[in-house]
């Protein structure tokens, strides 16, 4: 291996991005597929791996996937929520690989709320 | 670089590891693979977490949840449940112990979220045997700085403005150390990192010796490390990944500095943590304190002017560099920046590895961190500082921890060790046990530590068996100040100071064991007797049960009695019993109760007097 000098240093540290924003927090955006029986029996398995895809694609080192239960309403499945810091969070619904890699470009990338694909803005209070 | 949704860190630490985390790694890595989620979860080990006695843990980021006592049985419920639906495993949580309600995410343990982190903010959070993840969080940007940017005296300077305090135990100002040191004019100079204990990832450790050693002129650096295989193969990794990528060894980063570093195994002797007598060792001679002047920034290894320092103290140099001086002094206290790192232990809810910012108080520490102490036993006392730190009792845990404020009780910062012990403790066996780990440690140099010991050990072995006046405490004392002032090494210093403090704050407990012969606490055999108090016992049978001698006898739901001719004192009832109903007299009580047993029995049946013990057998009933 060649002798790294201060440069390299700074390139290592780049490559490392996402592994970090997924550890430390303070990521931009945040994805949660809901994965409950029905979410998975709709599909919700091969919207991870879109997502998953696309941050590869985008090299978006601030963009995290998470998955969370059964969101309550499974005939509308697959489902997702997109949280982005500093708005509210958008709820999509009946998701295919197609929608989601164009909800990933323009939602998530360019921050446009894509309205014919999204249930509600917002998520439910808990009290 | 793939984008992992998911990275499982499991702690690599030397308990977790022994726990199973290698086996649950592996299996982890085999189910992840079968349910084809390799390309999306990623499992690495972890430099040690230090919440060890909950161990094996693992945390899954990005939602931070740590699961705790993680077994093999569970990979497959971690896999199926949280990796594919994002479910939290409720048995692997940690539980609040009051309340015992479950906290899934790690930053929501007190144990954590009170906590600093610095020398450790890479904890759970990088593989230790990766380079490229030590680099992605800044690593080797100070050495970088330090070389590039940086003279030695800028370095030294700014070292001195941190106010950094070797965190070896005395407290040092590493700064000024390492200006002597740099001051003086010598053909070859050395570093030495003592005492390899803490499990911070070992680049950490490389970089803050590449900076003293550019800032004293140094170019050999010994790392002393105690034999633990694990840390070892780790330290040793590193160094040879560093070496390989240009971090050590000629021309490092490109600039024109040298840096060799070797690792010296010790004997694990508790002397050669005195620095003279590892110097000593290190010469491939008996490990022995010499006497100082001169210290070893003078004359040290091969007569050259040497800086030692410990792992720590060379863990928070990088940081230093990066960061400056004023934020470094923004944890802490004036006298004392920055943090420090405490091995939590006793009888408390949460103990471990822990960072905390000096000025932090005892009681924080304990109630706060350590979930304070379990329940049904009660706070005594707490020692700081290892094995040589003094012990605190209760009416001082507003104490804040720093070099001043800690000496001043007779206790001492030292290795780190913050030991709770409860009312089960005797504090007169506890001096006991320490003085006789001096006795079997003591080099035998020096006179006053070789021989002062042994009689101490022989005047407390006395009082914990009843044999003492009261004015051996007043010789305890008084010898003990002599041995403190005359010892040459700071093992004679400070190995007094577990008796210094007991004397000072548990005087009465010294003085039952004299005079009334009385150990309240059970724990010197000599001195006690077991006794069932028959208005508490409920007659469960659990003491009777973990009798090894069969002592205790009682029926059912009634209360129990215990045969004083056989009890042998082991304590196993009094620890065991739920009620209180287990009571500690004095050492009379025994032949007292041994005489009314003999009252007590019934005379023998005959003929004659039958039908008298019947009726009185009934009216008992």
């Amino acid at each position: 291996m060649p002798k790294l000098t201060i440069s390299d240093l700074t390139k290592i540290k780049e490559q490392h991005k996402s592994a970090f924003t997924v550890r430390e927090g303070g990521a931009r955006a945040k994805v949660i597929v809901h994965m409950g029986t029905c979410g998975i029996a709709a599909g919700a398995r091969k919207i991870v791996e879109t997502l998953l895809d696309e941050i590869n694609l985008n090299n978006s080192h601030d963009v995290i996937v998470t998955t969370s239960g059964c969101a309550g309403l499974c005939s509308q499945e697959p489902m997702a929520t997109i949280e982005i810091a500093g708005f509210s969070p958008v709820k999509y619904v009946k998701l295919d690989e197609m929608k989601t890699r164009e909800i990933f470009k323009k939602h998530i990338l360019n921050g446009e709320i894509i309205e014919k694909y999204a249930l509600v803005s917002g998520n439910e209070t808990q009290i | 670089m793939n984008n992992y949704r998911l990275n499982i860190m499991l702690c690599g630490g030397a308990g977790c590891s022994a726990g199973g985390n290698l086996k649950i790694k592996d299996a982890l890595i085999e189910q992840i693979k079968n349910k084809g989620l390799d390309r999306e979860v990623s499992v690495q080990m972890t430099s040690c977490n230090g919440f060890c006695p909950q161990g094996p843990i693992m945390i899954i980021y990005p939602d931070n949840i740590l699961y705790q006592k993680v077994s093999l049985k569970d990979v497959a419920s971690i896999v199926d449940e949280h990796l594919i639906k994002g479910k939290i495993i409720d048995k692997l949580i940690y539980k609040e112990p009051a309340k015992k309600q479950s906290i899934p995410v790690m930053k929501d343990i007190p144990f954590f979220n009170k906590q600093v982190l610095r020398v450790l903010r890479n904890k759970g959070l990088i593989d230790p045997e990766s380079l490229e993840q030590y680099i992605a969080r800044d690593g080797y940007q100070a050495a970088g700085k330090a070389l590039f940017e940086m003279t030695p005296e800028d370095i030294i300077d700014l070292v001195k403005k941190s106010g950094l305090r070797g965190r070896g135990g005395a407290g040092a100002l590493t700064g000024m150390k390492w200006e002597q040191c740099a001051k003086i004019k010598a053909p070859q100079k050395f570093i030495v990192c003592n005492r390899s204990i803490i499990e911070v990832e070992p680049h950490l450790i490389i970089e803050g010796m590449i900076i003293c050693a550019r800032a004293i002129g140094a170019s050999k650096g010994f790392i002393y490390v105690r034999s633990i295989p694990v840390l070892i193969d780790r330290l040793q990794k590193a160094i040879d990944q560093a070496m390989e990528n240009g971090l050590l060894g000629e021309g490092i980063l490109g600039s024109d500095f040298n840096l060799e570093l070797e690792i010296f195994k010790s004997s694990d002797e508790f002397v050669c943590g005195e620095e003279t007598a590892l110097l000593m060792s290190i010469q491939s001679k008996r490990g022995m304190p010499t006497p100082r002047p001169p210290f070893p920034v003078e004359k040290g290894l091969w007569e050259m002017p040497t800086v030692i320092n410990t792992v720590e103290t060379f863990a928070n140099i990088p940081l230093i560099i990066l960061k400056g001086a004023e934020w470094f002094r923004s944890a802490g206290t004036e006298l004392s920046p920055g943090t420090k790192i405490f091995s939590l232990s006793g009888p408390i809810n949460n103990t471990g590895l822990i960072e905390v910012p000096m000025g932090i108080t005892l009681k924080s520490v304990i109630n706060d961190i350590g979930g304070g102490v379990v329940k049904g036993r009660k706070f005594k006392a707490v020692q700081v500082g290892g094995s040589t730190g003094g012990y605190i009792p209760e009416e001082f845990l507003s104490l804040p921890i720093t070099y001043e404020d800690v000496t001043q009780m007779d206790a001492i910062i030292g290795s780190g060790g913050i030991y709770v012990i409860s009312d089960l403790n005797c504090m007169v066996s506890s001096a006991k046990f320490t003085i006789e780990f001096a006795v079997d440690e003591s080099c035998g140099k020096c006179p006053p530590c070789r021989i002062g010991t042994t009689v101490l050990f022989d005047l407390l072995n006395n009082i914990t068996q009843g044999k003492a006046k009261p004015e051996d405490i007043d010789l305890m004392e008084d010898l003990s100040k002599d041995i403190k002032n005359t010892s040459l090494c700071g093992l004679g210093q400070t190995a007094m100071n577990p008796v210094l403090s007991t004397i000072r704050f548990f005087r009465d407990e010294y003085l039952e064991h004299i005079n009334e012969k009385w150990c309240k606490a059970g724990v010197c055999k000599e001195l006690c007797t077991f006794f069932v108090d028959k208005e508490k016992c409920i007659g469960c049978g659990a003491c009777a049960r973990v009798c090894p001698k069969k002592a205790i006898s009682g029926e059912k739901k009634k209360p129990h009695n215990i045969d004083q001719t056989l009890c042998i004192q082991c304590r196993a009832c009094y620890e065991t019993c739920k009620f209180n109903a287990l009571k500690v007299g004095p050492r009379h009580l025994r032949e007292e109760l041994m005489i009314k047993m003999d009252e007590q029995k019934p005379p023998d049946a005959t003929i004659n007097n039958i039908e008298e013990i019947k009726q009185e057998n009934k009216e008992a009933l």
